[in-house]
């Protein structure tokens, strides 16, 4: 027996040596290190490297038993030893490149060209023995626990799976470590300091954590499972009665949630909503009407800014609306500026439309900062004195209660998105997104839909804009960067392109996240890449795929799959005169 | 035929440019109320230029359109398809990815015949059955011969005056071909006027009353069917003889 089909997985392991060695050397390792996820056991830096070696011991498992086999012919045992021998060689290459990194930063110091390559990264990889000898740390480490990865490759699937999502929902625990504590808390400090410290879960946090995911998710998979065996068989009523209680759940659940978590999360739910709205509403101009805005901050600009004027004593002293008073205007204004910047711009397809719109989200910014309309926009100043929103006498000040304001208009939003789904002005924009110049020959009159769509957008990301005025009191021009337009793209494209669901989990994943565990704010725009660039290889259609965007990604493969089918003949009758 | 008659469509010396490129010369067609009149002619001679003049897509330089009398040459494309001109485009151009009824309903975009959609609907399924059975299927899915048929029953849905084709035949089987040109009869005996653009000269020429024939933008024969099929000149160049 020849041992070349283990040569397939030397690439595994010499990609995952590349991945980890880079973020170790761009200092993220170090950064991470400082936040645990199980108290000075395990620190986020490890779950990454974990996380890598693993997914490389699974691959490289599984494509040295392809190899095998294609080589040997099928043999359980003989699969067994080369998952496990194949995914051990690729942990050692992987471990390989930090080993010879260990080894190089002890002989020469890397520091003048690589400067986060600093004494506690070496520390950290190999475990506190940054000698030479320290080298065989992360090198016989990464080998076994890329080992354990193989190892995972020969459970039957649904073990495995149980396995994966118990794991993977674990380290997302720890990795929100700081919103339970917090939520804890409320119980009793004491209470809390039992399962969570400022740092991470503590051990014995950390084992209910695990048992509790465990259940959970071993209990989901039963239910699944029961339910694809035998479908529900209950009358349509019951159905509905069923999901009506689900939906009520998730609704009290959302009504609940700042009280549960307390200020500080709340205060990133609030800075989630505002990004969830806009990702509504880019949602429409993208998703459902096709047009590439990137200057999407433009409107949401416009929103927040005119929100402050209108209701600051400092700008135009004689205007001084209450936040409600203002809001029409708002709104209004936003979706003038939207058509007035559509009426030019939508004549433009694809590229250049993308080009233009980031063009006129800088010039947004520019004007805000500029002197000539300080007097009214406050220039480098800004807005200030932005009063609170008041409902009903009572004042929302706290985050916990600005956190209504936004869901209220996230609610608004969705249903507005919904509705549209299956309306004619929807169909009108699906058939123009398909092929607009037919659409047009059918009678869409496609400059009017895409006005509309573009000032739609617009006003949506007014009601954003405005809630962000009252939220911190305050408005500067920096806060409109085109990293707005750039956060709310990938988000919509993270979670699903015309996704609704989408939006929430793309919101969750690039806003919330980043804003909970502040370290991930360096490598912000370095992860969104890596983020984008593998949903639009490995899943195009996002996360949570709208049906429709699913098919279309999915047609080509599907066009092919037909060209297997027999064509069908359809009969007609002979006509020998008209073949002429 | 109908020469009291004034007709549906006409276009009066229709002359039209892409940028500085001269496409339509002079072009004068009248179509009169139920007819099936075709437009014949090789590749680049206009013939797509034409529909598009028509539908207001392009506006033509000199020469106007009148559709029942009235100039609708500069008005825009949704003001045109409202007056009652519905076109089946080349390739049949479906939406692919939206279902056979969705595609139906964006071709009743603008009905204005105050029918509701359902006996629109049930009209195109009497004259296609198939249709009817692939309601809820992708229209990318649909076979050529069926894409033809959901793509003429969403012109029909827009119940149009007059119905323009832009080469039915194009890319299809020949038996898929007569079957479509018979189907274009019997709408047109259903009372629908037609003008179809053709480069099979045969299959055209064997439904229609009248043909034209353009050559790089200008008409250069006008004749009833029979007339054309006669032509000697018609024969050599279109019809394949030797």
């Amino acid at each position: 027996m020849t041992l070349d089909h283990l040569k397939s997985s030397l690439k595994p392991g010499f990609y995952a040596g590349i991945v980890a060695l880079f973020i170790s050397v761009i200092g993220m390792i170090e950064t991470f290190s400082n936040r645990d996820i199980i108290h000075g056991v395990f620190s986020i830096s490890h779950t990454f490297l974990v996380i890598i070696a693993l997914i490389t011991g699974y691959f490289s498992a599984t494509r040295a038993q392809r190899a095998g086999i294609r080589q040997h012919g099928i043999d359980r045992r003989a699969e067994v030893v080369n998952a496990i021998a194949g995914s051990l060689i690729a942990g050692f290459v992987m471990g390989l490149f930090l080993a010879v990194l260990v080894v190089v930063a002890n002989l020469i110091n890397l520091r003048p060209v690589f400067v986060n390559v600093t004494p506690k990264l070496i520390d950290l990889l190999t475990f506190g023995r940054p000698s030479l000898a320290g080298s065989i740390v992360p090198l016989s480490m990464f080998t076994i626990v890329s080992g354990l990865g193989g190892a995972l490759s020969l459970f039957r699937s649904d073990i495995r799976r149980l396995i994966v999502t118990s794991l993977l929902w674990f380290a997302f625990a720890g990795l929100i470590s700081e919103v339970i504590r917090l939520s804890l808390s409320r119980l009793g400090v004491n209470v809390a300091r039992k399962f969570v410290t400022t740092r991470g879960l503590t051990p014995l946090g950390a084992a209910v954590m695990l048992a509790l995911i465990f259940a959970i998710v071993y209990a989901s998979q039963r239910l699944r499972d029961r339910q694809r065996r035998q479908p529900d068989q209950s009358s349509p009523a019951r159905k509905r009665a069923v999901r009506f209680r689900s939906w009520g759940l998730i609704f009290v659940l959302l009504l609940v949630l700042p009280w549960v978590v307390g200020r500080v999360p709340s205060d990133v739910l609030v800075l989630v909503g505002i990004y969830v709205l806009m990702g509504f509403g880019l949602n429409i101009v993208v998703g459902k009407a096709g047009l590439l805005d990137l200057g999407y901050v433009a409107f949401f600009a416009v929103g927040a800014y005119s929100t402050a004027i209108l209701t600051s004593a400092d700008q135009l002293p004689n205007i001084q609306l209450s936040f409600w008073a203002a809001l029409p205007f708002v709104i209004g204004i936003t979706g003038l500026a939207g058509l007035l910047i559509g009426a030019p711009v939508l004549r433009m397809r694809g590229d250049y439309l993308a080009i233009v719109t980031l063009g006129f989200g800088e010039i947004a910014r520019f004007l805000a900062l500029s002197d000539w309309f300080s007097p009214v926009l406050g220039g480098a100043q800004g807005v200030v004195k932005i009063p609170n929103v008041v409902i009903a006498g009572i004042e929302l000040a706290d985050p916990e209660e600005l956190y209504y304001l936004i869901m209220f208009f996230c609610l608004i939003t969705l249903f507005i998105s919904w509705r549209l789904e299956g309306s004619r002005v929807g169909r009108a924009w699906v058939a123009m997104r398909e092929d607009e110049q037919v659409a047009e020959s059918m009678g869409i009159n496609t400059i009017y839909y895409k006005m509309l769509a573009f000032a739609m957008g617009a006003m949506i990301a007014s009601l954003g804009g405005a809630v962000f005025a009252v939220k911190l009191n305050t408005v500067f021009p920096f806060s409109f960067s085109v990293n707005v337009s750039i956060t709310v793209l990938s988000l919509i494209i993270i979670g699903g392109i015309g996704s609704i669901p989408g939006v929430l989990v793309g919101a969750f994943a690039l806003v919330g996240l980043p804003e909970l565990l502040r370290e991930f704010d360096e490598y912000r725009l370095l992860l969104y890449g890596v983020a984008i660039i593998y949903m639009m290889i490995v899943r195009p259609e996002g996360l949570l795929p709208s049906v429709r965007r699913g098919r279309e990604l999915h047609e080509d493969e599907m066009a092919q799959d037909a060209w297997g089918k027999p064509a069908e003949v359809i009969p007609v009758p002979a006509n020998p005169e008209l073949s002429g | 035929m109908n020469g009291e008659k004034k007709p549906v469509l006409e276009l009066q010396n229709v002359t039209t440019h892409y940028g500085p490129i001269l496409m339509l010369q002079n072009l004068s067609v009248e179509i009169f109320p139920g007819e099936i009149v075709c437009l014949l002619g090789g590749n680049a001679s206009g013939k797509t230029t034409t529909l598009k003049t028509i539908l207001g897509m392009i506006v033509p330089t000199e020469g106007s359109v009148y559709l029942g009398g009235e100039k609708i040459s500069g008005l825009n494309t949704m003001e045109i398809v409202k007056m009652g001109i519905s076109m089946v485009p080349e390739n049949r151009r479906l939406f692919k990815r939206m279902t056979v009824r969705e595609n139906l309903e964006i071709g009743a975009f603008l009905r204005t015949n105050g029918k509701s959609l359902d006996e629109d609907m049930e009209r195109v399924f009497t004259l296609f059955p198939r249709v009817k059975e692939r309601l809820n299927q992708r229209a990318g899915t649909l076979s050529g011969g069926e894409q033809q048929m959901v793509a003429v029953g969403r012109a029909l849905m827009a119940d149009p005056k007059i119905l323009l084709m832009d080469e039915p035949s194009m890319g299809l089987a020949p038996v898929l071909v007569e079957q479509t040109f018979e189907i274009i009869q019997q709408i047109n005996e259903q009372g629908t006027t037609i003008f179809v653009v053709e480069q099979n000269a045969n299959m055209a020429l064997s439904i229609a009353n009248r043909g034209y024939v353009l050559q790089t933008g200008k008409i250069v024969l006008a004749d009833t069917a029979q007339g054309l099929l006669n032509d000697s000149m018609m024969r050599h160049a279109y019809l394949g003889e030797a």
